[in-house]
């Protein structure tokens, strides 16, 4: 396969960045898309031309750490799956493919395609946590009797790898589908229910600290979720801010 | 006010608030449909224009909430162009054009609001306030259909601003339940109920344009 990519470069956060273009040759159907990258940074090393930085970490899409806004799409033209995953068969011979990082003020880009995500770290920091006694007297999380539902709907949430496509999807750059699943996630159980108020107030307010944008439903992060992380988790958020902030 | 949810949930409210107004300004509108030469929409109107608790209460609920919503809207798109500083240069996103351009169908709305404020508040509140007009109950059906027959050119503008209305209101209907935290098992009547309701007041309000048109 041959192809025209058009990657955007920025040397750091304060200079201006912009579109180049690379063509790249020799590419196997059955090569990963960071693979291709990988293929095209080995040619720009041996020309003596600076690399092109973008972030992966596991390539099997559990960590959250690969990115990548591929023709218009967070993680490409697949759904339900991560860069990492992402294969160039998807793609023909002679195609263009436009490669740029995910956008938003609070995610800056670092240099190329990397961007900090820090921001989400600070707004888990703020909440997204339970304080478990871990003295020696831990009860058996297994032993509380959870309805299956709730299970079920906490798990769901639990799989969001907080990678940031719903940021990068999000015509706002709302965060609100991230915190919506971090909120959930212990919201759903028994052991989340002690923090729930602290919890859901300090994380929408670290959320709107950092700069991210308002949700106007118009429901693309979900779509582009990599992990199908459901809107209902948006919902709850909504429900679960509105009571801590009307029952004192 | 500073909590992006809190504001959200303001701007559904509000919204809730315009839809339930509208749908009472087409019962009304509608009337003016039924054969009896402008009778029941004469009275209705007459109560509407002159009821002190419809004039003096509600009214101004009504104009702090019109105001209150575009402001609002005006600020979220404000500080969500601010949250995306840097475009992309090839968009493809997976959501609908109305729900992604809901500023661009308010400000459509918003300029019809000034036509149609010029075209019947503004004359009516001069005849009331400012001339001290005597109360004339037969007035109204004559002055709605003065504004619409044989007048292509604002009968085009009042039907054209109803549709992009429509748009506005089916993305705002299922939005504002979603921001109030309706459940998502409900998603499927709330779609329905959006089409139902956007759908109605859209064709209804465009019916009374043209049959007053062509009438």
């Amino acid at each position: 396969m041959e192809l025209l990519l058009k990657i955007w470069r920025q040397a750091n956060g304060q200079k201006k960045g912009s579109m180049v273009n690379y063509e790249v040759k020799n590419i196997e159907p059955d090569m990963s898309f960071l693979e291709m990258l990988d293929i095209l940074n080995q040619g720009l090393i041996e020309t003596g031309e600076e690399p092109v930085a973008f972030d992966h970490d596991c390539r099997e899409g559990i960590c959250g750490m690969c990115s990548l806004v591929i023709n218009g799409s967070p993680h490409g033209p697949d759904r339900g799956t991560t860069t990492c995953q992402l294969h160039m068969r998807r793609f023909k011979s002679g195609d263009t493919i436009y490669i740029e990082p995910f956008r938003g003020t609070a995610f800056p880009v670092v240099k190329d395609l990397v961007v900090d995500r820090s921001a989400f770290d600070r707004i888990q920091q703020s909440g997204g946590y339970v304080s478990i006694n871990t003295s020696g007297n831990t009860v058996d999380a297994n032993a509380a009797p959870i309805p299956k539902p709730d299970a079920d709907e906490a798990f769901n949430a639990a799989a969001c790898i907080g990678c940031g496509a719903c940021v990068a999807a999000c015509k706002n750059s709302s965060a609100m589908l991230f915190v919506g699943a971090k909120v959930s996630q212990y919201s759903r159980l028994p052991q989340g229910k002690v923090e729930a108020k602290e919890r859901v107030i300090n994380m929408v307010k670290q959320m709107d600290k950092e700069g991210f944008g308002n949700c106007t439903n118009t429901g693309a992060c979900e779509a582009h979720c990599p992990k199908g992380i459901s809107l209902e988790n948006i919902l709850n958020l909504n429900r679960e801010y509105l009571k801590a902030k009307i029952i004192k | 006010m500073q909590s992006s949810i809190v504001k959200k949930v303001l701007m559904a409210l509000s919204g809730i608030f315009l839809m339930i107004f509208l749908l009472q300004h087409l019962s009304i509108n509608l009337t003016s449909l039924i054969p009896d030469n402008g009778k029941t929409f004469n009275t209705i109107s007459h109560f509407m224009g002159y009821n002190p608790l419809v004039q003096f209460v509600l009214q101004p609920i009504l104009i702090f909430g019109v105001f209150f919503h575009f402001i609002m809207g005006l600020v979220l798109e404000y500080e969500n162009r601010a949250a995306r500083k840097q475009k992309y240069v090839y968009s493809n996103t997976r959501s609908s054009w109305i729900s992604r351009n809901m500023i661009i169908t308010g400000l459509v709305i918003l300029s019809f609001l000034m036509l149609h404020f010029y075209d019947f508040w503004v004359p009516e509140i001069q005849y009331k306030y400012i001339d001290h007009g005597i109360h004339n109950s037969s007035k109204y059906f004559h002055e709605l259909q003065e504004k619409f027959h044989g007048q292509t050119l604002r009968t085009i503008l009042y039907c054209v601003s109803f549709i992009l209305l429509g748009l506005h209101l089916n993305h705002g209907l299922s939005s504002s339940a979603q921001s109030v935290g309706a459940v998502k098992k409900e998603n499927g009547r709330i779609r329905l109920l959006a089409n139902i309701y956007s759908i109605s007041i859209t064709s209804g309000f465009i019916i009374v344009a043209l049959y007053h048109y062509f009438v």
